[in-house]
């Protein structure tokens, strides 16, 4: 069960100049759309990944199998740049 | 006017510094204590700096710990909300104070190491500052605080900087930054002695994309190269006047840490006007900002607008006008001549360092 959690360092944060959220890190902001969004902001680092994208299905009733695949492939490539830890 | 929207600022809180780096990049001339911004004014910048835009905060200097206020100031920027960033040498960080900080609200620190081998790196700064350095590394893991390492790297370290990589994963750095040193301020002076060989850049290249490789996902690294030895300039921070504001120990804000080295250019301060203002219609943020002000072979270019022209201070420093081409681009009719100086005083024996004083 992979639960994912942000690194230290790293933390989600509305721009309110710019209307949009970010994830702050060390020498970098990433912008996220909202798909990311919504996947970042349930990552607390006790639920996992497969219970996000259940959450996720039911909220904005979508396919949970699709979901979860989406989000692993988010998730995976954020931890590939150092955002989070999986 | 403008309709930009600047991501970060540059505080350097003061000049003061206990080591004397060779490549220092202040400016030669440095503020004194007593006409630093006390920390009621630097809360009131973080706050309008925050309103214009700004994410991230840099806090450094000299030496941002040389501040007795520094838990102060960092409380002040976290209540502004923003992302803060100490960058400090280490001295003058103990565990409490460094403990304070991270109650403070500090999000992460930028260590320096001048050499992974002891006597080298203090010699380099010029104060017995390593083992100091090694256990503010370890405070930091003790505090939960996120590590980036910092290698400033140059002719007497550069062949270390595979050991670099390997002391930032035993400090359990989440990142390093391995950075040739950039040669303006105090680094101009010392260039003779510091250029790299090609060769030597050329191992340091292979050296990070081997890492890159072997530690995605583990190690995030940064490279910086000399760019006396690059065909195209940096986009020096992101563009004149486009996403940073650097505010001086005594509240000159200017585009540039090193802006200061242009003549005739006047910086307005914090203590007379807002930085919104300043940001959006000083003389001194426009004069450099966006194109109209480019001359050949900046002109036209494709490239204009991802490199911004490259550099101002180095092309003032190297082609005699702040308005010309980065000479560090092939395209700048001074370029032939800057590998080739690099690569002399690289192969030449080096001088001494002229250490950075602050007498």
């Amino acid at each position: 069960m992979s639960i994912p959690r942000l690194r230290p360092g790293v933390r989600l944060h509305h721009d309110r100049v710019r209307n949009r959220d970010v994830l702050l890190a060390p020498e970098r902001v990433v912008e996220l759309d909202e798909t990311a969004r919504a996947i970042l902001a349930r990552i607390d680092g006790i639920t996992t990944l497969t219970a996000i994208a259940t959450a996720l299905a039911a909220e904005y009733d979508g396919d949970p199998a699709e979901i979860e695949s989406d989000a692993r492939t988010l998730v995976g490539d954020l931890a590939l740049k150092g955002y989070v830890n999986l | 006017m403008t309709d930009l929207a600047p991501v970060g600022l540059l505080a350097e809180l003061t000049h003061r510094c206990p080591l004397a780096c060779p490549y220092c990049s202040n400016p030669l001339e440095l503020t004194r204590s007593h006409q630093e911004l006390d920390a009621a004014t630097w809360a009131q910048v973080f706050r309008e700096a925050a309103n214009l835009g700004v994410l991230q905060l840099h806090l450094s200097g000299g030496e941002p710990a040389s501040r007795r206020d520094l838990e102060e100031i960092v409380a002040a920027a976290r209540a502004a909300d923003l992302y803060v960033n100490l960058i400090t040498s280490g001295i003058g960080l103990t565990e409490a104070r460094l403990g304070a900080l991270a109650r403070a609200g500090l999000d992460h620190v930028q260590l320096s190491v001048q050499d992974t081998d002891a006597a080298t790196s203090d010699q380099i700064g010029h104060y017995a500052g390593f083992q100091r350095k090694m256990d503010v590394a370890r405070w930091t893991q003790a505090f939960g605080l996120p590590l980036t390492l910092n290698a400033p790297l140059h002719r007497a370290n550069v062949h270390h900087a595979r050991a670099f990589i390997d002391m930032a994963l035993a400090m359990k750095a989440g990142r390093i930054e391995l950075a040739h040193v950039q040669y303006y301020g105090w680094a101009l002076a010392n260039r003779a002695s510091l250029m790299p060989t090609r060769a030597q850049l050329d191992d340091t290249i292979a050296v990070v994309d081997t890492a890159r490789a072997d530690l995605a996902g583990r190690l995030v690294i940064d490279f910086v190269l000399p760019d006396y030895y690059a065909g195209a300039p940096k986009p020096c921070m992101g563009g004149w006047g486009r996403e940073v504001i650097v505010v001086a120990p005594n509240g000159d804000v200017m585009p540039c840490h090193a802006a200061r080295s242009l003549p005739g250019v006047v910086f307005e301060n914090v203590r007379d006007t807002s930085l919104a203002t300043i940001w959006n219609e000083s003389a001194a943020f426009n004069l450099y900002r966006g194109t109209a002000w480019m001359k050949e072979p900046c002109v036209g270019c494709p490239k204009a607008e991802i490199d911004w022209g490259g550099c101002r201070c180095q092309a003032l420093a190297l082609a005699g006008d702040a308005a010309a081409a980065d000479p560090v681009c092939d395209l700048s009719p001074v370029h032939g001549r800057l590998a080739a100086l690099a690569e002399a005083e690289s192969l030449a024996p080096p001088p001494a360092y002229r250490f950075r004083t602050f007498a």
